[in-house]
């Protein structure tokens, strides 16, 4: 028999701030600039757990409503984001952002 | 008929209007139909509203209307308010009356000039801004048509701008005319400050109540610096002769009949305010005097025949100065109007003189003028002889009247009225030595040189301007002192002093003056007439020296140029080298050079490598974690 665990807000918690570093790790470590971008919705997806995790805990219904606005701003990104890569990648046959260092000091 | 004086300014400014914008497109000469129609207009209402003046046995509060516009700076008093009584009439009635007669001339003087209509713009401009200072019913508006009429000034003296002297000229007016309105500026700041509003029906109705004698006196002086910049006074007189670079109309209108008069005019207006001054009138006076015997000798010397008319006209406001400063106001504004008259004759008669010698201004090269150019020289005779002050034109009574009001005051003033008397035989020399030279003697102009009568439209004007030279002194004779009563409204309220009543001391004063005039006259027969040129020159050798002096006008141009000029200029480009281009530059340039080298320093953290940036921002938020964790929450 297994113990029945209950599963706490700081589960939730714990996965998120594990997602975030994937994320994150993701995005520093891989120069390939569409894997960085989903690193990047990861990561947001990460706050999202959070933010709904919380809204539970506390009975409080104003982050799911953060949750909501944070969907409509990342997929508004990435429509554009992906549109921009999708340009450089026609002019230069590669999608790495090591090589995209025009704009540098 | 009052109600609607602001088509007065109107008029003129319109057709300042027209010809600015259509004035070369209508070309010559049909650009002067509005700018004389316009004038003429503006005197026929003007004479139309003032007809109440010269009917009534009103009552003195009635003839003095304000008329009210619009509201302006409420805060400052400052209506758009013009006022209508005596005084106003008459000062509008000259503007526009003399400056019609003028336009009128213009059109024969300025033909053939590329820039004919802009010339109407100017001079129509001029007479809308005039009308402007002498009906304005605040000090606000006052200074409004006060700076107008010195941009006005300052266009027309240097019309021609292409000469360097002409352009120079200009420029000198203008810079000179700030001292004196800086001086204006500051007593209208103090007569703010005292009485809290800048209207004339308040600062002039009993201004002893308000303000102690100290504060008027300062007050007064201040307006005596304003009035001494436009009239050219000591010691701000330095433009006026230069000012003749300007054509000679602009010389008759501008700086002999009407914007020079208008620091007569304000001193007269502001009355009320002199009244309880005795220091300020005393230093008006005073400053007249001077000013009228300085100007005096100059002209006994000078060559270039509107040079003396220029010293004249200093000469002449200097008279008014000195009425003015013993509160003799209608004595003043009667010898404003004669010598508005009568100067703006000589002028436009020097004018059509130099018009037949083809530009030549030197009386040296003319003589003998009387027989090519009858008209003008019978009107500039009788011109001539009004300003000498021989009876019975228009400049004997107002001259004379002024003297018997200077003789009146006593005292101190006695000296004054020596003064003036000096200033009446000296002013009988120049005149009759400029009528003798120019139109009397053998002719001396050069080869080539053809003399003729100018054509019809300038000779007319001057004989409309000889005419009135006879008549118009006949407004105010001792017997009969029409012209007083007819101002007595605008002075009510104010002291006002009157010529002496005593029938023997008056026709003695008029002998003295007479005779002062007629030894003048006679002295300049004798030397630049009858004598030859022999015992001429050796009579002019034997007062070489303060002829000389005379000539160069006592070499107060020389000695501004060095004492007040070359600082000036010093400062000015010390400050422009150096304050400006050095300290004020160095400094804008330094922040600019600063931020640009910080820049260089920070360049490179701007790799362009988008995951250094990155990380960059996830150890900055790991830093603020780290740091809300250590303050705990």
């Amino acid at each position: 028999m297994i113990a029945a665990a209950i599963v706490t807000a700081d589960w939730y918690m714990t996965l998120a701030a594990v997602l975030f570093l994937i994320g994150m790790a993701g995005l520093l470590l891989r120069n390939n600039a569409l894997v960085m971008f989903m690193s990047v919705e990861l990561m947001l997806n990460a706050v999202n757990l959070t933010f709904v995790a919380a809204a539970r805990a506390h009975g409080d219904i104003g982050g799911q409503m953060a949750v909501l606005f944070v969907l409509v701003v990342a997929a508004a990104e990435v429509a554009v984001g992906l549109a921009i890569i999708v340009s450089i990648f026609r002019i230069r046959r590669t999608a790495s952002v090591d090589d995209l260092s025009e704009l540098s000091g | 008929m009052v109600d609607y004086l602001w088509i007065v300014i109107a008029l003129p400014l319109g057709a300042a209007l027209f010809n600015h914008f259509l004035g070369r497109r209508v070309g010559e000469p049909r650009a002067a139909v509005p700018a004389i129609l316009s004038v003429a207009g503006a005197f026929v209402y003007a004479a139309l509203a003032a007809r109440d003046f010269f009917v009534s046995e009103r009552a003195s509060e009635e003839a003095v209307t304000v008329v009210r516009l619009f509201d302006w700076i409420p805060g400052l008093g400052a209506t758009a308010e013009l006022l209508w009584d005596p005084m106003a009439a008459v000062m509008t009635l000259v503007v526009t009356g003399v400056g019609a007669l003028i336009h009128i001339y213009a059109v024969g003087y300025m033909h053939g000039d590329p820039r004919f209509g802009r010339f109407f713009t100017y001079l129509n401009l001029f007479i809308a801004s005039m009308l402007i200072l002498v009906l304005a019913n605040n000090f606000a508006l006052l200074f409004v048509g006060w700076e107008l009429v010195g941009l006005c000034s300052y266009l027309l003296i240097s019309f021609w701008y292409t000469r360097p002297s002409a352009a120079a000229a200009g420029k000198k007016a203008f810079v000179v005319n700030r001292i004196g309105d800086f001086g204006f500026m500051v007593a209208l700041m103090v007569i703010f400050a005292a009485f809290g509003t800048l209207s004339y029906t308040e600062v002039l109705h009993e201004p002893g109540e308000v303000i102690g004698a100290g504060a008027a006196t300062a007050v007064c002086l201040l307006l005596l610096v304003g009035a001494a910049g436009k009239s050219a006074q000591l010691p701000l007189y330095v433009w006026l002769p230069d000012a003749m670079e300007g054509p000679t109309p602009v010389s008759a209108l501008i700086h002999a009949a009407t914007m020079v008069t208008a620091g007569v005019y304000m001193v007269a207006r502001t009355g009320a305010l002199f009244g309880l001054s005795d220091v300020a009138g005393g230093a008006a006076a005073t400053v007249g005097a001077l000013t009228a015997l300085l100007a005096a000798t100059i002209a006994v010397a000078q060559r270039d025949i509107k040079r003396v008319l220029a010293y004249s006209t200093i000469s002449q406001l200097g008279y008014m100065f000195m009425a003015v400063g013993v509160a003799g106001y209608t004595a003043g504004l009667f010898h404003l109007v004669t010598h508005a008259v009568f100067k703006a004759l000589l002028f436009l008669g020097a004018g059509s003189v130099i018009h037949a010698m083809a530009g030549e201004q030197n009386m040296d090269r003319m003589g003998g003028l009387r027989r090519k150019m009858p008209i003008t020289h019978l009107t500039m005779l009788v011109a001539t002889l009004s300003i000498a002050g021989i009876p019975p034109l228009a400049g004997f009574w107002s001259k004379d009247e002024i003297l018997a009001v200077l003789f009146a005051k006593g005292g101190y003033y006695t000296v004054l009225w020596g003064a003036g008397l000096l200033t009446a035989l000296l002013t009988a020399f120049y005149m009759a030595r400029q009528y003798f030279l120019v139109f009397g003697g053998e002719a001396r102009w050069g080869e080539g040189a053809e003399p003729h009568e100018s054509p019809r439209i300038m000779t007319v004007p001057l004989l409309v301007l000889g005419v009135l030279t006879v008549l118009i002194g006949f407004v105010n004779t001792p017997f009969r002192l029409s012209f007083e009563h007819f101002l007595a409204p605008a002075f009510e309220g104010v002291g006002l002093l009157h010529a002496p009543e005593d029938g023997f001391l008056l026709t003695a004063l008029a002998l003295v003056s007479t005779a002062a005039g007629v030894v003048g006259i006679a002295i300049a027969y004798l030397v630049y007439h009858h004598a030859s040129e022999d015992t001429r020159e050796r009579l002019l050798g034997r007062v070489r020296r303060p002829l000389m002096t005379w000539e160069h006008g006592y070499w107060v141009d020389e000695v501004y140029g060095r004492l007040i000029v070359k600082p000036g200029l010093a400062l000015a480009n010390w400050s422009a080298g150096f304050v400006d281009q050095r300290v004020i530059d160095g400094l804008v340039n330094g922040i600019g050079g600063a931020v640009r080298r910080a820049g260089g320093r920070l360049r490179p953290l701007q790799s362009g490598f988008v995951r250094s940036y990155g990380a960059l921002l996830a150890l900055g938020a790991v830093a603020l974690v780290a740091w809300i964790a250590a303050r705990g929450l």
